[in-house]
């Protein structure tokens, strides 16, 4: 046959049609079949950070409920591989290594930790391995220029923390403020955000800035010291067992500052029934999602469906933990997200989908709370509200604060 | 159990086991030219693994197996080989390998100042100060001072080397060899050391202080040279550690590590030579395999719970302990006499 003009512009027709056929057909990446998603996790199961752990268990929960009840999504079940790296950088990256290239996972989800994730920050974008929804405050998960295959979850701290900082200069310009902080990453990105917030006018009335390890037994020395500065704010960037113990200090002492306590720490199962709610009252805290103890939501049927997948799924776990929520929140974002790819099943495609959510709602979010991503923001989650201790559940008060696209 | 000697590390000359042995490790890397396993530039990066605890055991046999220091603080002599390693490469430009002796020099000066104060100490008080150590490095890496330097508590992110174009290696296959070359080097040192004079006088102060004293040996000026290669080769092992995970921070050097050396040099036979290798394997095999068995008592067994992946690393411990109680090492030796009708038993 002569190739003419026409059958080569005809052929070359037919050739894009067989092509966008293929496309709309199925496309997979390693480690997805017809029949199955592979899916990855580091968790610190063992070591200083095991309280987390629960997230990790409940996720694979959530996998087998799904997997079970409903087949999986699009008929795929999910494999999800959740191996403990006891919070070691060096064993996340052992592990990650093993999950990439052994197990040849299709993505991370959920990896948990600041200094683990960074050990495999670098190793995941070379790879063009998805490190998705890091669980994580830090800001630096939001670089999509430098690192397109890795994306953060909750609010960042930084965030978190301007949010503070901008609440008392707008309630009390003349606050003498005292700071307890964790000496670890979560409290550098906590304070950065918050010096921002509170503006340079206002960074000198920082009178005292004291700090505690992780290791430590108690703070109460460091909430003296606090409180002989004179300060009458006190901001709170505590874990969990910390928290519980300088809300105790505190009251013990009769110091009554107006008291700022970071979301991390703001559970009420862990922190403030242990600490004594009379103690914690009018404490400000910040929050993206639902008090699940608070009976003011129990009707909703987000709250609903999460205690009964708890009973069903996860009875092992207590459900004060706050990680239970948490957990479970992102696991619905990362489904939606599994959802959009539909047939195709890349890791391009993954990120694509995971830049390109619009006003999503998840489950045992605060009403108004919605997931939204583009190609240059990476940072899914930046609305809080702030919260006042009350009797004994938090109460919202003032509007949603969203930061929304920030670059 | 005063009068371990280890039959390997003192013989006149290598054995052909050890040629063998080395050889074959050395071989393993060439696997990859007639497979084409994706995943395996991940068991290089097991294999560097392993070989990088095997050299931090050697440095922590030397001081308790050959000498009778207890340490509880080496994974802080870990910490400083690899924040040398890491301090140099990213704020003075220097190329991996030079780091590798300054590091060693560092953790030797550092080892040795800590050795003078253990000097006072015996067994398990020396045990405990050395304790301490583990507890504080971490802690001391994120004192705001020197933050600038150490990172703080975000640590610092290396470039991992490339291999030189001519070699044809991929870069695991290169940091492999690289510290294949190392422990080589740390193991002939440690070698011919044990077996000159040097090595009979740590061994005598072990068995016997106050004999090996009368006999005219400085113990003193003994134990803290010791003290201070021990932390040197550990600290070279921290180096490589740094190198080949391209990442230092100080969440990688808890006290748990420095258990884990311990548990590996336990295991793998304490004043055995190779038996370091054995335990360098074991820690990392170990972790990973009581993981796997959890999962598979969990499928296979259909529990509605996960069985603890760290009470099976416990039970195979024990397991360990009470079939091999002298180690690995140990407990094959045993058998090789056995097997050999006890004839090398009684000389």
């Amino acid at each position: 046959m002569k190739l003419t003009r026409r059958t080569a512009l005809l052929g070359g027709a037919g050739i894009s049609i067989i092509s966008r056929a293929g496309r709309a057909e199925k496309k997979y990446s390693t480690g997805v079949t017809d029949t199955e998603i592979k899916v990855g996790q580091t968790m610190p199961y063992s070591g200083n950070a095991s309280a987390y752990g629960v997230a990790g268990r409940n996720q694979a929960a959530y996998f087998r409920m799904l997997n079970e009840t409903q087949g999986g999504i699009n008929g795929r079940k999910i494999n999800f591989i959740s191996l403990d790296d006891g919070y070691s950088p060096p064993k996340t990256v052992e592990l990650a290594r093993q999950l990439v290239e052994r197990d040849q996972v299709f993505c991370l989800f959920y990896p948990l930790g600041t200094q683990t994730n960074t050990a495999i920050h670098k190793y995941m974008n070379q790879k063009k391995v998805p490190q998705l929804f890091v669980a994580s405050g830090a800001s630096k998960w939001g670089d999509p220029k430098e690192f397109p295959w890795t994306m953060g979850w909750q609010p960042d701290y930084h965030t978190e923390g301007s949010i503070y900082g901008k609440h008392i200069l707008t309630t009390k310009p003349d606050a003498k403020i005292g700071i307890l902080r964790q000496n670890d990453d979560m409290g550098v990105d906590y304070m950065s955000g918050f010096r921002e917030g509170l503006t340079e006018k206002v960074k000198k009335n920082v009178v005292a800035e004291v700090s505690y390890e992780a290791t430590d037994p108690t703070v109460d020395s460091q909430i003296l010291q606090l409180r002989n500065s004179g300060a009458d704010v006190f901001f709170e960037i505590t874990t969990p067992k910390f928290a519980a113990q300088a809300i105790k200090k505190v009251a013990e002492i009769g110091w009554k500052p107006v008291h700022y306590l970071v979301s991390v720490a703001a559970s009420v199962g862990a922190v403030m029934r242990p600490a004594g709610v009379e103690n914690g009252q009018g404490i400000i805290t910040a929050q993206y999602l639902k008090d699940v103890t608070d009976p003011k939501w129990d009707d909703e049927p987000d709250v609903k469906e999460w205690r009964a997948f708890m009973a069903k799924w996860n009875p092992a776990a207590n459900v004060l933990e706050g990680s239970n929520v948490s957990s479970y929140a992102a696991v619905h974002g990362f489904v939606h997200v599994l959802k959009q790819c539909g047939d195709e099943l890349t890791r391009e495609n993954l990120m694509r989908q995971a830049a390109n959510i619009k006003d999503l709602t998840v489950p045992l979010m605060l009403p108004g709370v919605k997931v939204n991503t583009s190609p240059t923001d990476f940072y899914p989650l930046q609305s809080l509200q702030m919260a006042r201790f009350e009797g004994d559940h938090w109460v919202l008060f003032g509007e949603m604060l969203s930061l929304d696209n920030k670059a | 159990m005063a009068a371990i000697t280890d039959s390997w590390a003192t013989r006149g000359r290598p054995g052909w086991i050890v040629i063998l042995f080395w050889g074959l490790l050395a071989a393993l890397p060439l696997a990859g030219l007639f497979t084409n396993d994706p995943s395996f530039d991940y068991y290089m990066f097991m294999g560097q693994a392993m070989l990088i605890n095997a050299i931090a055991i050697l440095g922590l046999n030397l001081l308790i197996g050959f000498n009778g220091q207890i340490s509880l603080g080496h994974s802080a002599f870990f910490a400083v080989g690899a924040y040398t390693a890491a301090i140099l490469m990213n704020f003075a430009g220097f190329p991996y390998w030079t780091t590798l002796p300054i590091a060693a020099v560092i953790c030797f000066g550092a080892g040795f100042l800590f050795g003078f104060p253990a000097l006072k100490l015996e067994g398990h008080y020396l045990a405990l100060a050395t304790f301490t150590l583990a507890i504080a490095v971490p802690q001391l890496l994120k004192y705001k001072l020197i933050a600038p330097w150490t990172g703080g508590v975000g640590g610092l992110i290396l470039d991992k080397p490339d291999p030189p174009e001519v070699l044809k290696l991929s870069p695991d296959q290169y940091l492999y060899y690289l510290c294949l070359v190392v422990a080589m080097l740390a193991f002939w040192i440690v070698r011919n050391m044990l077996r000159g004079r040097s090595g009979r006088a740590m061994m005598a102060i072990r068995d016997h202080a106050m004999a090996a004293a009368t006999m005219g040996i400085n113990t003193a000026r003994y134990k803290t040279v010791t003290f201070g290669i021990s932390a040197g080769i550990t600290g070279v092992a921290g180096a490589l550690s740094g190198i080949t995970v391209a990442y230092v921070a100080p969440d990688s050097f808890t006290l748990q590590l420095a258990v884990s050396f311990l548990v590996g040099l336990v295991v793998g036979g304490i004043a055995s030579l190779p038996g370091c290798i054995v335990g360098g394997a074991f820690i990392v095999l170990i972790q990973n395999s009581s993981q796997s068995i959890s999962d598979w008592m969990k499928v296979t067994f259909s529990l509605r719970y996960d069985v603890p992946a760290w009470a099976i690393y416990g039970v195979l411990l024990i397991l360990l302990m009470y079939f091999m109680p002298r180690g690995i090492m140990g407990g094959i030796e045993t058998l090789w006499l056995r097997v050999t009708n006890r004839k090398e038993a009684s000389s």
